[in-house]
């Protein structure tokens, strides 16, 4: 047993912490909320430099990583800041997909998403589909994709989407999934780029006859599909850890500075206990992501148990982290100003990504209760 | 004990139902049921068409204006008010300060002050908490320093809502450093036009603008403008703030908003199926409406002693924690029934002619749930009320 580190996950831990402490400054999410793409460059280029995207992937992939406890030490760390930088979309979800399924050719990919210099989303949820991941309604017919993406986080600014699309079967079925490389410029192909709630933008997007390659084998997209999103449930998870890190941290200062009656109000027993509760749930949430990222690579049973498992629990706290958080600030915690509107809401939304908890626990109770 | 409301109860709920279906105009009533921000002539339009009926001042009696009504009638009013989707009545005027006015005020402030409350010739806003005074608020700071026929006011208020609307702003301001904190405080009402006021917007977690600081720098008040006595102020706050504490428990918003959770649930599609057919979730509906129902009894009783002539204690105090932990509840049900569409930000201003992301119903609830964290912050957060009713019971 041996909750520690490795030397080399210590020092990616430490320089990417102080990178990101020195680059998130409040002036840079005050910019990055109102540019087009909601995210920096010069922050996705340092992260590059430093090998965070090479983080994500094994070496047998161009990376130097690849594994739970990697996707998780890093997330975790961009949790802590706030950071809107897209690792889960470029690399988890589209470097991923490609790493898993792509042809030689397709793998050449990976060196330009390693080293920052192409963008990726992953285009599968559609309007009426929620976070169910067999409802495709998109089509494809020989290689060519009509129908309609929504919610496509970081969709506006790809330079290349992975589109699931039916080939076969019915609107709910797991087989006749098939997934295609799509280039954003692609004819027929129209997005439309809105600001998220928490950060970072997503895309609506609509396909209409166009044209996409081929990634992986027809028809069998599903399995790759949650493999890949077992993965980017971790490393949002494992975010939210970050978030609720940085939030307790400012909830804490403030109960030992804010006066009211001539006391700190962190003297106040209720508030005392409040934050107490806050502090179990927050050790029960990091647990929950170490339990996923030691069974990230297990039997598709056993990972998906963990997924559903460490994902409801992660919603749970998210939500109470960030309301008990505002309620202890007061009227200060309601402002956008300061530093905790933006945590609060980013940790809020974590449960709208790769479903929620009542998602997950439903797939629960028929994985491992019923 | 008799659940019903009497033969002429029913007869006021049928008056004003025909009244707001005749005269609440659709432009109004749609901006309110999706969660639209209204403007200022917006809440002017319909406070003088409430007026015109003089149905605008429901907590007023008859000698000013007022309608008259005993508490049970007002919530009829307000009970219908929320079902049709009427905006609110702006509190601050016509709540908040004209009682106090009634009570404390001389004959020349009530004469000149109330009539434009009605007539809406007066906006005011509300000048209690500052940056170090909020659930501590006998720690107001700002001074006001007798010279000659004035004070001369410095100092910073917070918090203030629709400020930027505002011409006159009744503020609690301490006149004196002797003594114990509640007895240097006094209630001035102030004209925000004054030289040396500055209203700075304060942006919230949703993204909206409906709070603002007010600053004082060596701003001169006449003393004709000071309410009761000097140093009697937090007598006055409190009295207000009792009349702030009615109609706390939102019952009407709790039950507008139920709705709008199951009309979202039944549309909403998991798994192919009704989010509302979802076991799981139907259960947090269900635990949601089991509390609403018993809180709405609860409002009655309290509403149906006060008709009686008693004076609520401790009772409001648990009509707001309960009300506010019903209302955000289902606010945070109804985002999370939205799904994956609770993540595009929806500007607060959302004129409603931009195209929406999603389905309609999707674009307010997210901004809704982050503006409604202050129902339990405001009005004296759930805390304090916890500590009012643990007192009352205590007795320690």
């Amino acid at each position: 047993m041996n909750f520690d580190l490795t030397e080399e996950r210590q020092m990616l831990q430490d320089g990417l912490r102080r990178f990101l402490r020195d680059q998130y400054t409040p002036d840079l999410l005050a910019q990055i909320e109102t540019s087009d793409t909601g995210t920096s460059p010069e922050v996705w280029a340092g992260l590059a430099d430093m090998g965070v995207i090479g983080a994500l992937f094994t070496e047998d992939q161009g990376g130097f990583g690849g594994a739970g406890f990697d996707i998780a030490l890093v997330a975790e760390e961009m949790g802590r800041v706030g950071a809107t930088d897209p690792l889960i979309d470029t690399g988890i979800l589209g470097g991923g997909l490609i790493a898993a399924l792509g042809d030689e050719g397709q793998q050449a990919m990976l060196d330009d998403i390693i080293a920052g210099t192409r963008q990726l989303a992953l285009a599968h949820g559609e309007p009426s589909s929620r976070y169910d991941l067999s409802r495709v309604e998109t089509t494809a017919t020989d290689g060519k994709l009509t129908g309609r993406k929504a919610v496509v986080v970081n969709g506006g600014a790809a330079d290349t989407l992975i589109v699931s699309a039916r080939t076969a079967g019915d609107v709910a079925d797991t087989d006749g999934i098939s997934l295609f490389i799509v280039a954003a410029d692609a004819p027929g192909l129209m997005r439309r780029s809105y600001p998220l709630t928490g950060g970072g933008h997503a895309a609506e997007i609509t396909l209409d006859n166009t044209p996409g390659t081929l990634l992986g084998t027809a028809g069998q997209g599903h399995a790759a599909l949650a493999a890949a999103h077992a993965r980017a449930t971790l490393a949002i998870s494992a975010e939210a850890v970050g978030l609720m890190d940085a939030v307790r941290t400012l909830t804490t200062d403030y109960l030992k500075t804010r006066k009211q009656f001539g006391q700190p109000i962190g003297k106040f027993q209720a508030l005392q206990h409040r934050m107490a509760d806050v502090l179990i749930e927050i050790e029960q949430a990091r647990s929950a992501v170490i339990n996923l990222a030691g069974h990230l690579d297990a039997d598709t049973q056993t990972r998906d148990t963990h997924v559903a498992a460490t994902k409801t629990l992660i919603g749970q706290v998210a939500r109470l982290v960030a309301e008990e958080s505002i309620q202890m600030h007061g009227g200060i915690g309601m402002t956008q100003e300061y530093a905790l509107g933006h945590l609060a809401k980013r940790l809020l939304m974590v449960d709208h990504r790769f479903g929620d908890t009542l998602y997950h626990m439903d797939k629960f109770i028929a994985l491992a209760v019923a | 004990m008799d659940l019903n409301y009497t033969d002429a109860q029913i007869a006021f709920r049928s008056d004003v139902r025909d009244f707001l279906s005749d005269n609440l105009p659709t432009h109004l009533s749609d901006k309110v049921r999706d969660g639209v921000a209204l403007t200022k002539a917006d809440h002017e339009e319909w406070h003088a068409i409430l007026n015109a009926q003089g149905w605008l001042a429901g907590n007023w009696p008859v000698d000013h204006g007022g309608t008259g009504w005993d508490s049970v009638q007002r919530h009829i009013f307000e009970d219908e008010m929320t079902k049709a989707n009427a905006p609110r009545i702006v509190p601050f005027g016509l709540a908040m300060l004209g009682p106090v006015l009634m009570a404390f005020g001389s004959d020349e402030q009530k004469s000149y002050w109330l009539p434009r409350i009605l007539n809406g010739d007066d906006w005011w806003c509300q000048g209690y908490s500052e940056p170090g005074a909020g659930s501590d608020l006998a720690s107001v700071r700002t001074m006001a320093e007798r010279d000659g026929d004035d004070y001369i006011v410095n100092g910073q208020k917070t918090w203030t809502t629709l400020g930027q609307y505002a011409n006159m702003i009744f503020c609690l301001v301490r006149t004196s450093k002797e003594g114990k904190r509640q007895e240097g405080i006094s209630f001035l009402l102030i004209d925000m036009n004054s030289p040396g006021i500055t209203v700075r917007p304060i942006v919230l977690i949703d993204g909206g603008a409906e709070v603002n600081e007010v600053f004082f720098d060596n701003v001169r008040v006449p003393v004709a403008n000071l309410v009761g006595e000097e140093n009697k102020g937090w007598t006055y706050a409190k009295y207000l703030l009792t009349h702030e504490r009615t109609n706390i428990a939102g019952v009407g918003f709790a039950s507008a908003g139920l709705e709008q959770l199951k009309r979202i649930a039944r549309a909403e599609l998991s798994g192919g199926k009704p989010l509302i057919q979802n076991p799981l979730f139907a259960a947090r509906i269900a635990q949601v409406q089991i509390d609403l129902m018993a809180m709405a009894t609860t409002n009655l009783r309290v509403i149906s002693a006060a008709a009686a002539g008693q004076a609520p204690g401790a009772e409001s105090s648990m009509l707001k924690v309960k009300g506010t932990q019903v209302r955000q509840e289902i606010n945070a049900l109804t985002m999370q029934a939205i799904g994956p569409y609770a993540m595009p930000f929806v500007s607060e201003a959302l004129d409603g002619d931009n195209d929406p992301v999603g389905p309609a119903y999707a674009q307010a609830p997210t901004g809704q749930y982050l503006n409604n964290r202050k129902l339990s912050i405001y009005g004296g957060s759930n805390e304090v009320q916890r500590s009012i009713i643990a007192k009352a019971i205590l007795e320690l």
